[in-house]
Parts: structure tokens; C-alpha cells; sequence
């Protein structure tokens, strides 16, 4: 198939960037959209045009790191799919696409389609995390999960924090992504003990660096992985309650 | 040089125990006077720089991605493996330490694989307890799932997941670290040397790949965890970063590299589509418990695989291994896949796959039990092929996944540099010369939280009240020449014409023709003349626009792809040199009358080290002799 390209190009963070208009031919509809991408860089190469610069690194949907918003859309027109699963078998013949970097102001681009996301990591710094020392665990089977918490927590898991929720969300939240994480964790009997603490610490850095939800959805549309909206209930929910828990009591009473 | 694995003394169930009473602490006052440089931040990186940082080192981490949860580990689908017994099936350590040096094809040390194999099992305890969400039985308790190459059922996984989950409980604890100011996290930094000075590791020199900008880290102790070289092959499973820069950098300043050419070829992978792809994308083996693999035995035959009657199917796993049947190991899988394609029984609209089949385990099992195991498997497949393996078999063809070889490290998992530690995929340690499923993820976890965080105390401890090696020291001044010289040369050739990739792809292609799944004499021999002319003419004409003061990838990667290339020879040179086909390194010349791997124990039961003797000189060879006091050497049979 014959295409043709609208691409952000963007020197660096300071300067000022517009769409470049390129044309690639011969794409076949089994490549995916990186390794079409691939294909434009290269022949930009030889013709002395410096490449397109994008995040990729594992093109298996996992690591997080690649992240285009392709005519509009983060991620792209297919449901449920990060950029580097897209395949052009979902684009047709002689179609004009736009290629966008991640845009919200908690990322800002660093050249081309590359953003910088690391408020993400300043977030589970903040309590993303179950204090556990290496070596000072118990049995894994001392704990019973119920497997339907263990399964909620691993839907909640699943999350690869590559910022699509961010990018989607007309105010530039990251509550998503926050939610993920608070919900995976206070989900599990392990987390309980840093339950309120940890959802308090993680949703107040949230603040400093995101926007403000305001239950527009965007964000579960465009998440490779559909993570739930309902998560972000039950943050707030862990959030408000974070502010009159007795912690004292944490271990002596059932949490709920 | 001689080799000296370090290996203690005494029966192999006490020599870990025994060694970790008699290493040398650093009190907890004296812990933060040090400070370690951990370069790497996938399961061993992180694991081991989130334990130093609880233990009170100062610790200084460095990943090239912008966040470390971006580590290839992420990607590890299947499970790890811990000898828990939960199953009750006669698993133990025992056990385990010997599937695995089986496994391994017996070209393994004793000693550290019956420590990983101890270890295993508080590696779960220390994930459950961080709140990985590993599959649970109804009851509440840990379910478990068996895995290529093993008779029970050791395998602990998060759906098809598992390397994600544990990632990022490692990356979880670093973070917790990073807040707490024990470690410091330099994100989108590549590590391109290491600083050697009096014959000890004293830092390395870093290129921030958003400005460019060159800076020197110095450290009492550095540890690389920068995982495998399958990258060499151009197209393999691992992520688009992933590179042998930082293990070869060491390599080139003293630290010998061992077994360079036991790579994996995994079985399970998507086949290419075109000469555009860009990566294999693996299907975790795990598939292998329900899905049978087979090809039609009429090479000829058109049919769709649905309308191929039993009759006409060979299973060729289940005719040839009938004890394992789908889960022989993955040498054993992938070399048998390659033998129905040789002979024409592959299929595909290129002909180079065969099918694994889930259609007996849907009906046996019901949709929704496949659906549950597999289900994100089975999206992943059909995005990429298009096609629904739950009605068609999936089609699969083996692919670069894993390297056994790395650098060579003794029981503390210290290369021949003294300070220099390599952990994880980067070291040679624990496989031999063959992985088994499952136990990357164990091995990876093993170094980083159980092991290195007592050897490198045991090493600082001599080393106490030695203040930092200043970074405007002559070694620092050096090595940093080397570095910014390098960068510039790459740049700087503005004669060049073709892409870093151009090269790559052809650098692949040798490599996999003449040093993949089966290699000769000849192969090789063509090889070793091929790689080196085609590495003069990369860096002739290899074009590198924009400059190298700000983010530029055409760079980054012509500096891994000029580091693959001294790497290819050096596997080619190793393969040659092992008369011998043992667990992923099949060499023609030596097979069984039924093409199985011809071991050589009397010649060849040694780790090959191999040292950097200047370029295009000829590598040193060193022999770590094996010694086997537990496990008695057998030709590995799966029938």
C-alpha cells in the first residue's frame, strides 16, 4: 500500500515543531506500524534527511515505551492495542495519517514523537510500592489470596505505564495510571498495612505534576491494556477515606 | 591467567551456607562509605540495586530507557521456576538443581546452580511478599503450571505475564529506594565503558542520550546487569534496545567472556513475515502443555491445517520423545522444527513454520480453560498474524531468545576485573549450555536479591575507608577520550551512504546462517571472513546524520551494531573451537546416528573464557575445567 505521512517534527524540547508531509510506497499490509515507520526512516536516511525520532523498544505491548497518537487517536485506531502491535492491515490504501507525540504538559517533547514521562515514576516513588525488605518474607503460601482478588489486583497490574491515559484525557490527568497501581496493590492482603498512607502519598504527587480528573473516560479508551475506570472509584474512595482512618488500628479490624 | 571459580569447599548442600558465614561483612555504620554503580535495571539490576539500597549502600543506577520498568525482562511470558513442591509431585532442590544441569547439557558449574536452585524458593516468598499477583488455586494459595524441558510442576506465573509482574515488583522496591535517597536513578544514561584503574573497576562513562553529553560515575564497585547479545542476530525476541555494548566494554578493558556461542534459539515464535521485520515475537513455551505441535507429512500438502485428517498429521515431538513428548527442551524443540522445514514440511504462505495446535485442548478443556491460560497469548497472535488460533493452529518457527554465554564470573559473580561484577543474563553462570523454561526470570531475581548483595560486601569489606577514585583521575581522563573518539568517529564518517540497520540486517543474516540452529566447520570458517570485511565496510559507510549533542538513534545504534560485530566473531570463533555439539550449539561434524547432540565430556567439559588481546588479534583462549561431583553425565535422553 501507498501512504502519506503527517509527522510532528520537533527539534528539540525549546524549539518550536510542525508536520512534515512524506510519502512511503510499497508497504506491505502485514508490517506494523513501527516497522513501516522503519521503512520511511530508512529511506530518509538515504536521502540525507535525519530520520524520525519515536520511542520502541520491546514491540511486544509490554514495556511501555512506544507511544503515537496516530489521526488523533493515542495508540491508534485499534481497540485494546499499544502503537507497536498496530499492524497496517487496519489502515487502507492511499490513506493520508497523522502522527502525533504523546500531547499533554506533563510530558513535554523532547524531539520528534520522543516525550519525556518520568512524573509517571515520581508517582509509584511515592508509594507505589509494598514495603518489603529482601529476605523478610514470609512463606508465599502463609498468605491466601482469594483468586478473585488476585485477579482483580492482576487486571489492575497490568498496566505498562506508557502515559496513553495521559495523553487521552482532555485535562491531562494521570488518575488511570494511578489508580492501576493503587488498585493492584491495596487489592492484595499484602498491601493493606500501607493501604492509606500509600494512596494519600500517590494521589497528592499525582497533583503536583497532572491534571484534574473530570470523568471524561478518555483515558480506559485509550489504554492498550483496558484497564478500568472503576479503579479510579475505588481510589477515591481509598482517598477520602485516607484522610480520617485511624491507621493505628489498620491490623486489628477488618479494612473495607 | 588462571581461572579461579571460587567455588567452597564441602558438600554441594553446605558450600553456600558455609560461604555465607565465611564472607567478610561491612557494618551497617560502614555501609554507606561505600558507594556501587549498578548499570542495568531489568530483574537483576533492579533487584540487586534495591536490596544494596536497603542494605545502606549508597548505590548509583543507570538505564538507557526513560523509566526502569522499560527493561526487556518485562517481556518473559511464561513463569519462573522455584522448587516449592507445592504440587506435591516430587519436586525439591535437589530436583531442580539437576533438571537444570541436565538441561544445561552438563556444561554448567555444580556449585552455582545448586544455589540458585536453593534460593528459588524464597525468591517467591520475597515476590509474594512485595505483592506480585501470581495465579492463584480457588483455595487462596499459589497455583503452579509445568514447563518445557521439566517431568513436575515448579513453574509460578501472572498469566502470560509473569516477567512484567516481577519486573516491576523489583522496579517497586528500587523506587522505594530512589524516594528514600539510598539510590540514585540516572534514567536515559548508556553506560559506554567501564574505568579500570590498578586492575580494579572504579567506574564508567556515560553518554545522557537526551543531551549527548559525556559524564564520568565513579564507584567502588560496578555491577552490570545489562542482559544478553541474541540482538547479535539482527532478528530475535529481544526488545529493540537491547545490545552488548556494556558487557563487550568490559570485555575489551580485562574481563574474559565465556561461552559466547551458546545462544537459544527458542521454539515458539511468530516466523517472519517479510525481510521487513523488525523483531520475532515469541509465544511464551508455556503453550506447550496444551498445544500439540505438528506438520503435515505430505510436503505437499495444500490443504488448510483443519481439513488435514489425523492420519495424515506427524507429530513429530510426540513420535521422537514420547516420555516429553510437546516439552522436550527448547534446543531439542527448535532443532526438530527446523528439520520438518528443511525437509519441506513447513507451512505458511512462506513455508517456514509449523503448526501448534489447540484444537484437542479446547474440547477437552472447554474455550473458556484455554481462554484464562492463554487468552493474551492468543490476542497477541492474532494481531500480529491476523488469524484466530483458537479455530486455525497457530504457526510457529524457532528464534533468537536467550544467551547462556556472557561474561565470565566466579561464585561471587565477579568477572576477571576485580569489582566487577556481572549478574543476570549478562553473566554465563547458570545454564550451560541449553536454559530451561522458566529459569531467566529465576536466575535473573537469584543475583540480584540473594546473592550479590552478600559478595559484594565480602569484596568492599577489604576495601574499607579506601576513599572514591576522583573522576578527573588520568583513568577517568582516558577512558573518556576513548569514548568521546568513538562517538565522534561514528558521527563524524559523513561519507557514508547506507543506515546502521543496512548493516545490522546483513550482520544477521551471517551470523544466523552459519552460527544459529546448526553450525560447520565450513559455515563458520566463512563466517570469520565474512564478519570482519563486512564490519570494515560499515564503519566506511555507515551514515549518521544530526550530530551527537542531542537525541539522536541512528547514532545509538551504530555504536551497539560496531560492538556486535567484534562480538559475531567471537562467537563464530568459539563455536569453532567446540568440536562438540552440546545443548544450543550443534555443530554438524558431531551428532548421534538420530541427529541428536554428540557431547565430547572428555575434550570439551570446560567453560571457554576468552580474552580481549587488542583489535583484529587473535582472542586468548582460557579453560575453566568442569567438574562433576553430583550429577553424573549422561547423553541427555527425552524419549
Amino acid at each position: 500500500m501507498d501512504l502519506t505521512l503527517r509527522i510532528w517534527r520537533q527539534p528539540d524540547a525549546e524549539s518550536d515543531g510542525d508536520f512534515h508531509v512524506y510519502a512511503v510506497k510499497g508497504i506491505s499490509s502485514d508490517m506494523s506500524f513501527l516497522e513501516m515507520l522503519d521503512v520511511l526512516n530508512e529511506q530518509l536516511i538515504e536521502s540525507g534527511e535525519e530520520p524520525v525520532e519515536f520511542d520502541s523498544d520491546c514491540r511486544e505491548g509490554i514495556c511501555g515505551t512506544c507511544g503515537l497518537v496516530i489521526n488523533g487517536v493515542p495508540h491508534g485506531p485499534e481497540r485494546a492495542t499499544a502503537t507497536c502491535q498496530l499492524h497496517m492491515r487496519k489502515f487502507s490504501d492511499g490513506e493520508t495519517i497523522t502522527v502525533e507525540p504523546w500531547r499533554a504538559t506533563a510530558f513535554p517533547v523532547q524531539r520528534d514523537l520522543v516525550v519525556e514521562r518520568s512524573p509517571l515514576d515520581r508517582i509509584i516513588e511515592a508509594g507505589g510500592y509494598i514495603t518489603a525488605p529482601t529476605g523478610a518474607a514470609p512463606d508465599a503460601n502463609e498468605i491466601p489470596v482469594p483468586k478473585e482478588a488476585a485477579d482483580a489486583a492482576m487486571d489492575a497490574a497490568a498496566c505498562i505505564g506508557c502515559g496513553a491515559c495521559v495523553a487521552a484525557c482532555p485535562n491531562g490527568a494521570a488518575q488511570l495510571f494511578t489508580a492501576a497501581k493503587i488498585a493492584h496493590l491495596n487489592l492484595l492482603p499484602q498491601g493493606q498495612a500501607e493501604r492509606y498512607r500509600r494512596t494519600e502519598a500517590m494521589v497528592d504527587t499525582m497533583e503536583e505534576f497532572f491534571g484534574s480528573c473530570t470523568n471524561h473516560g478518555e483515558c480506559e479508551e485509550a489504554c492498550p491494556k483496558e484497564i478500568s475506570i472503576d479503579f479510579i472509584a475505588m481510589m477515591n474512595r481509598d482517598y477520602i477515606r485516607s484522610k480520617f482512618k485511624n491507621r493505628k488500628r489498620l491490623g486489628q479490624k477488618k479494612v473495607g | 591467567m588462571t581461572l579461579n571459580s571460587k567455588v567452597p569447599s564441602g558438600p554441594i548442600e553446605d558450600k553456600w551456607e558455609t560461604h555465607k558465614f565465611e564472607m567478610k561483612l561491612v557494618a551497617p555504620h560502614n555501609k554507606r562509605r561505600f558507594t556501587i554503580i549498578v548499570v542495568g535495571t531489568g530483574l537483576a539490576g533492579a533487584a540487586a540495586a534495591a536490596s544494596l539500597g536497603e542494605l545502606g549502600y549508597n548505590v548509583e543506577v543507570f538505564t538507557y530507557h526513560d523509566s526502569p520498568r522499560r527493561a526487556h525482562s518485562i517481556a518473559a511470558q511464561g513463569g519462573i521456576n522455584a522448587a516449592k513442591n507445592y504440587k506435591n509431585d516430587g519436586d525439591s532442590v535437589r530436583r531442580l538443581f539437576y533438571d537444570t544441569v541436565k538441561g544445561g547439557d552438563y556444561r554448567s558449574r555444580e556449585a552455582n546452580v545448586h544455589r540458585l536452585a536453593e534460593v528459588s524458593v524464597d525468591i517467591i516468598d520475597q515476590c509474594v511478599a512485595q505483592g506480585v499477583p501470581f495465579a492463584r488455586e480457588y483455595g487462596g494459595l499459589l497455583d503452579n503450571r509445568s514447563f518445557g524441558g521439566a517431568q513436575v510442576s515448579r513453574t509460578f506465573y501472572a498469566r502470560g505475564q509473569t516477567g512484567q509482574q516481577l519486573l516491576l515488583g523489583a522496579y517497586q522496591a528500587l523506587a522505594r529506594q530512589i524516594a528514600a535517597g539510598t539510590c540514585r536513578l540516572h534514567n536515559k544514561s548508556e553506560m559506554l565503558d567501564v574505568v579500570v584503574k590498578d586492575g580494579r573497576a572504579v567506574g564508567i562513562v556515560c553518554r545522557d542520550l537526551l543531551t549527548g553529553e559525556i559524564s564520568r560515575h565513579t564507584g567502588h564497585a560496578v555491577v552490570l546487569a545489562t542482559g544478553g547479545y541474541s540482538n547479535a542476530f539482527y532478528l530475535s525476541t529481544n526488545a529493540m534496545y537491547c545490545n552488548v555494548t556494556a558487557a563487550w566494554r568490559a570485555h575489551r578493558r580485562g574481563a574474559l567472556f565465556a561461552n559466547p556461542c551458546f545462544t537459544q534459539i527458542h521454539p515458539t515464535c511468530i516466523p517472519a513475515s517479510d525481510e521487513f521485520q523488525s523483531k520475532l515475537t515469541l509465544m511464551s513455551e508455556s503453550l506447550r502443555n496444551d498445544g500439540r505441535i505438528w506438520v503435515p507429512k505430505d510436503p505437499d500438502d495444500t490443504r488448510p491445517p483443519d481439513q488435514i485428517p489425523e492420519a495424515d498429521r506427524d507429530y513429530y515431538l510426540e513420535r521422537r520423545y514420547p516420555a516429553f513428548g510437546n516439552l522436550v527442551p527448547r534446543d531439542v524443540a527448535s532443532r526438530a522444527a527446523k528439520r520438518e522445514v528443511d525437509n519441506g514440511h513447513g507451512v505458511g504462505p512462506l513455508e517456514n513454520g509449523v503448526y501448534l495446535d489447540f484444537s484437542n485442548a479446547i474440547s477437552r478443556l472447554g474455550r473458556s480453560a484455554i481462554e484464562e491460560k492463554y487468552g493474551n497469548l492468543f490476542e497477541m497472535y492474532e494481531r500480529i498474524t491476523d488469524e484466530n488460533p483458537y479455530s486455525v493452529p497457530m504457526r510457529i518457527y524457532p528464534a533468537p531468545h536467550y544467551t547462556m554465554g556472557g561474561l565470565w564470573v566466579d561464585y561471587n559473580l565477579m568477572t576477571t576485573v576485580p569489582g566487577l561484577y556481572a549478574a543476570g543474563e549478562a553473566n554465563f553462570s547458570d545454564h550451560g549450555a541449553n536454559r530451561l523454561g522458566a529459569s531467566a526470570l529465576m536466575q535473573g531475581l537469584a543475583d540480584g536479591y540473594f546473592v550479590l548483595p552478600y559478595t559484594i560486601g565480602d569484596y568492599l569489606a577489604e576495601h574499607l575507608g579506601e576513599s572514591l577514585v576522583p573522576t578527573n583521575d588520568p583513568a577517568f581522563d582516558d577512558v573518556e577520550s576513548d569514548v568521546i573518539g568513538r562517538v565522534a568517529r561514528l558521527v563524524g564518517n559523513k561519507r557514508g551512504t547506507r543506515s546502521p540497520d543496512h548493516y545490522h540486517r546483513r550482520l544477521g543474516k551471517i551470523l544466523w546462517d552459519n552460527c544459529g540452529m546448526e553450525r560447520s566447520r565450513e559455515g563458520l570458517g566463512k563466517a570469520l571472513a565474512e564478519i570482519p570485511a563486512l564490519h570494515d565496510e560499515f564503519r566506511r559507510d555507515v551514515r549518521i546524520l544530526g550530530s551527537d549533542d542531542g537525541l539522536n538513534s541512528s547514532l545509538e545504534k551504530a555504536g551497539r551494531i560496531d560492538d556486535f560485530f567484534q562480538l559475531a566473531s567471537l562467537m563464530c570463533r568459539d563455536a569453532l573451537d567446540r568440536e562438540e555439539s552440546c545443548g544450543g550449539h550443534f555443530r554438524v561434524e558431531h551428532q548421534t546416528e538420530d541427529g541428536e547432540a554428540l557431547r565430547d565430556d572428555e575434550n570439551f567439559s570446560y567453560v571457554a573464557a576468552w580474552e580481549w588481546t587488542g583489535e583484529g588479534a587473535e582472542p586468548a583462549l582460557h579453560k575453566e575445567p568442569l567438574v562433576f561431583e553430583n550429577v553424573e553425565l549422561a547423553q541427555r535422553s527425552y524419549k
